[in-house]
């Protein structure tokens, strides 16, 4: 039913670039409260002894490679590459699970040194952001399973290009907050 | 895959319920959305009436404190979040696709999907009558009160879930009124030219996808706070216990602006139609309405002078709130100048029209009297508030509402509204908000206490009481002629014809109701009253085939259809969706033995959504 567009912008792109606009005020609620909340900790432990640094800094590597195989799996969805396609939409995902599992053990590292989630403002606060963070990873990882299995049946021509392409935004919207949270979590002292 | 079709076909609203549980028709929407709307409108104005009733006279033991803290925060939930909002989507949803010369929102099943969350996270939220009690914690719901330790029933745990599953629908709605209005403009549509119902859903739509994401990270962090122990609002492990209030504020305010600038739309619409004249400064108008949502995001604080955050803060939300005023009032003007020498016919949408001019200038001015923190400080917490915010959601939003409710009624529907009935209603209203509201500001400045179950004999607040009780009985006498208006229009209501008031704008083009597909053939809009000005075909020799004479092409759509018109797909994957997230929801209450299912049902819903061989 949809003609050329008013803003010549395909509407679904610009649906996502709105919600993505919306979603940057949903983690600067998250961070603004991080932020307030740092040091204000009544009981340990405190982030400084449990924070792995290098062990983050090699995740947050995997995680934005992966947006590098993200640009690669839409420039071969749209030269109709279908093996390419495969492979690159496959390492995308994957990367994105190497980094929940990350994610993963770092948690339960907290949790096994008496940081849970209700112990202080830094747990909590914490838990909460990159929770809210690794849920919209999760959610990036199945959509882009969901791509694979269409790829795979030959259903993701070059005409459907878009479709991937606004995977890509949403993902690599994903990564960029991450940098943000990378750098406040971890760097900042 | 699509539907096709080239006429009527049995109307716009024929078929049964099915048909309605799969619409994804916005004019059908539209219905549901004002239905729900409405029903919600009744049940918080009967909350608002046994409020009334309890304070009809001191010491009164009618309602029990307890009850009484679950409907006064039970009646501004449902009055924000179920009456107002869903309204003003209504609104959205028939005439922003029409005025900008659209066959339907740009995601069609998306907006179905908007509408069975916001009525999943309703009914949700009135179980809670029936499970263990309402909300009582109020509708901003400041915590730590509502935290576990001063709130253990499950009473906010309504709210936060209702509010969080509502909340999902109401960010889909801004993404998909935003897009739409940015992208399915018919040619010549340019933003200049957008009537200016559609401007104020544009600005809205904005400022519900900026505002309502801090609000859900508040209602994450007191659901958290509540169900896992964490410590967001926990003073005792250093947590700021103003936290909340900033993150619900900073929702809050834009909130009334969401629920204002939607009413001034359909005021700017409604006043140039019946005064015959274009609208009075144009582009100042529109910018008026950008500005205020602008300076919306910057004087949240003001709702929190009381708590002390020192006078340099005060200061600057209070000089910002003032700022407010000058925007707002542009508008007050240009809407007497638009009135002013022009024909004017009073007719009910007129008459709701002019009744926001007056009105709501009185709550807008009481709002400045609290904009300076010293005066606040008297005031916060007191009756003067409930007296000011009514008279702008009342006097303001209500009567927009209204005034749209019978600009667009004959456009809905295809019959004619009687006119004394709308009268009636309207001068009963009026009086209504008036006898009700106006003695709170003097309860309020006598110092009577906002959310208190009863107040003391001797203290002067009788008689304002009593009267206040009174005109909240006229509210409900008012409904009398608004029902058998519409029962009168179901059974002879005159046929409206495509345009009944002689509007300017592109809704009045096509039969009403519309068919199915709005327009036969997408317009070319080539000014901003379209309809007020004949196009004029240079080259044309008169003839006798002529529709009207002297080469005037008419503007009116032609019916039926010339071409076949492809529209989407009915679906019940928006269904199948939101009765996923709904049954989350109540997992939130019953544990993951119920989340565990919601979630499948969800994934069914989402792949099913995605795979359905459809647009949007």
């Amino acid at each position: 039913m949809h003609g050329p567009t008013s803003t010549g912008i395909p509407t679904r792109k610009l649906g996502m670039w709105t919600f993505i606009g919306s979603e940057c005020m949903l983690f600067a609620t998250l961070i603004s409260t991080f932020l307030i909340y740092r040091g204000r900790n009544v009981v340990g432990p405190y982030p400084e002894e449990l924070l792995n640094i290098p062990f983050i800094t090699v995740t947050t590597f995997v995680l934005l490679m992966s947006s590098l195989m993200m640009v690669l799996a839409l420039a071969a969805v749209q030269r109709g590459q279908r093996r390419a396609s495969l492979l690159w939409l496959f390492m995308t995902a994957l990367f994105g699970l190497i980094f929940l599992t990350g994610q993963y053990i770092e948690f339960s590292h907290f949790v096994h040194e008496g940081l849970g989630l209700s112990r202080n403002l830094f747990s909590s606060t914490f838990f909460v952001l990159t929770g809210t963070h690794g849920a919209h990873v999760a959610g990036g990882v199945i959509w882009l399973g969901t791509l694979w299995i269409l790829a795979l049946r030959g259903r993701l021509s070059p005409e459907r290009a878009e479709t991937v392409e606004i995977a890509g935004l949403y993902w690599h919207f994903v990564d960029v907050v991450w940098i943000v949270l990378f750098t406040i979590i971890y760097l900042l002292r | 895959m699509s539907q096709t079709s080239s006429g009527h076909e049995g109307g716009t609203y024929a078929g049964g319920v099915w048909s309605w549980l799969t619409t994804v028709d916005h004019k059908r929407i539209a219905i549901l959305y004002f239905v729900a709307g409405f029903i919600f409108l009744l049940i918080a104005g009967m909350e608002g009436q046994m409020i009334r009733l309890q304070l009809a006279r001191p010491e009164n033991r009618l309602l029990d404190p307890e009850f009484y803290n679950q409907l006064f925060t039970m009646h501004g939930t449902t009055m924000v979040f179920f009456a107002g909002m869903p309204l003003i989507i209504a609104f959205f949803n028939f005439v922003v696709p029409l005025q900008i010369g659209a066959r339907d929102v740009a995601f069609p099943r998306l907006n179905a999907f908007s509408f069975w969350v916001f009525l999943f996270g309703g009914l949700f939220l009135y179980a809670s009558f029936f499970f263990g009690g309402a909300p009582d914690g109020g509708w901003f719901a400041y915590m730590p009160l509502t935290g576990s330790q001063y709130s253990p029933r499950t009473g906010m745990d309504f709210y936060v879930l209702s509010l969080l599953l509502a909340g999902i629908g109401t960010i889909a709605g801004g993404v998909n009124f935003l897009v739409t209005i940015l992208n399915l403009r018919a040619p010549g549509m340019s933003f200049m030219r957008m009537p200016l119902f559609t401007w104020m859903a544009f600005v809205v739509s904005a400022l519900i996808l900026l505002a309502f994401p801090p609000f859900t990270i508040g209602l994450v962090f007191m659901l958290f706070d509540r169900m896992f122990d964490t410590l967001f609002f926990n003073a005792a492990a250093g947590a700021d216990p103003l936290l909340w209030q900033h993150l619900f504020w900073v929702f809050g305010h834009p909130e009334v602006y969401i629920l204002i600038l939607p009413a001034f739309g359909v005021v700017s619409d409604v006043i140039p139609t019946f005064s015959k004249k274009p609208l009075f400064g144009y582009p100042v108008v529109v910018f008026s309405g950008i500005l205020i949502a602008f300076m919306g995001f910057g004087v949240w604080v003001h709702h929190m002078f009381s708590t002390g955050l020192g006078p340099i803060v005060n200061a600057v939300f209070g000089g910002a709130t003032m700022l407010i005023a000058i925007p707002t009032g542009i508008k007050i003007f240009n809407w007497i100048a638009t009135m002013w020498g022009g024909a004017i016919r009073f007719k009910a949408p007129m008459l709701f029209a002019i009744g926001l001019v007056g009105t709501f200038v009185i709550g807008g001015l009481s709002g400045v009297m609290h904009s300076s923190p010293p005066s606040d400080l008297q005031q916060t917490d007191t009756y003067f508030v409930v007296a000011h915010f009514h008279y702008v959601l009342i006097g303001g939003t209500v009567f927009g509402l209204f005034s749209g409710f019978y600009y667009w009624f004959p456009k809905v529907t295809g019959r004619m509204l009687s006119e004394r009935l709308g009268a009636a209603h309207f001068w009963l209203t009026f009086l209504a908000l008036n006898v009700t509201f106006f003695p709170m500001h003097f309860s309020g400045l006598l110092g009577m206490p906002r959310r208190t179950f009863t107040y003391a004999e001797g203290l002067g607040l009788e008689t304002f009481n009593l009267v206040s009780t009174i005109g909240a009985f006229i509210f409900t006498l008012a409904f009398v002629p608004l029902v058998l208006n519409l029962w009168r229009a179901w059974r002879r209501g005159e046929p409206a014809g495509p345009n009944p008031w002689d509007a300017a704008t592109l809704e009045w083009t096509m039969s009403s109701p519309p068919p199915h597909y709005n327009f036969a053939v997408i317009p070319e809009v080539e000014s901003r009253d379209s309809l007020w000005h004949p196009h004029v075909d240079p080259g044309h020799e008169p003839g006798a085939g002529d529709p009207e004479p002297g080469g005037v092409i008419p503007r009116l759509q032609p019916d039926p259809a010339p071409e076949p018109v492809h529209m989407p797909n009915p679906s019940f994957w928006p269904l199948i969706l939101a009765l996923g997230l709904l049954v989350v929801t109540m997992g939130g209450l019953l544990g993951l033995r119920v989340v565990i299912p919601g979630v499948l049902l969800t994934f069914v819903g989402l792949f099913g959504w995605a795979f359905e061989p459809t647009e949007g």
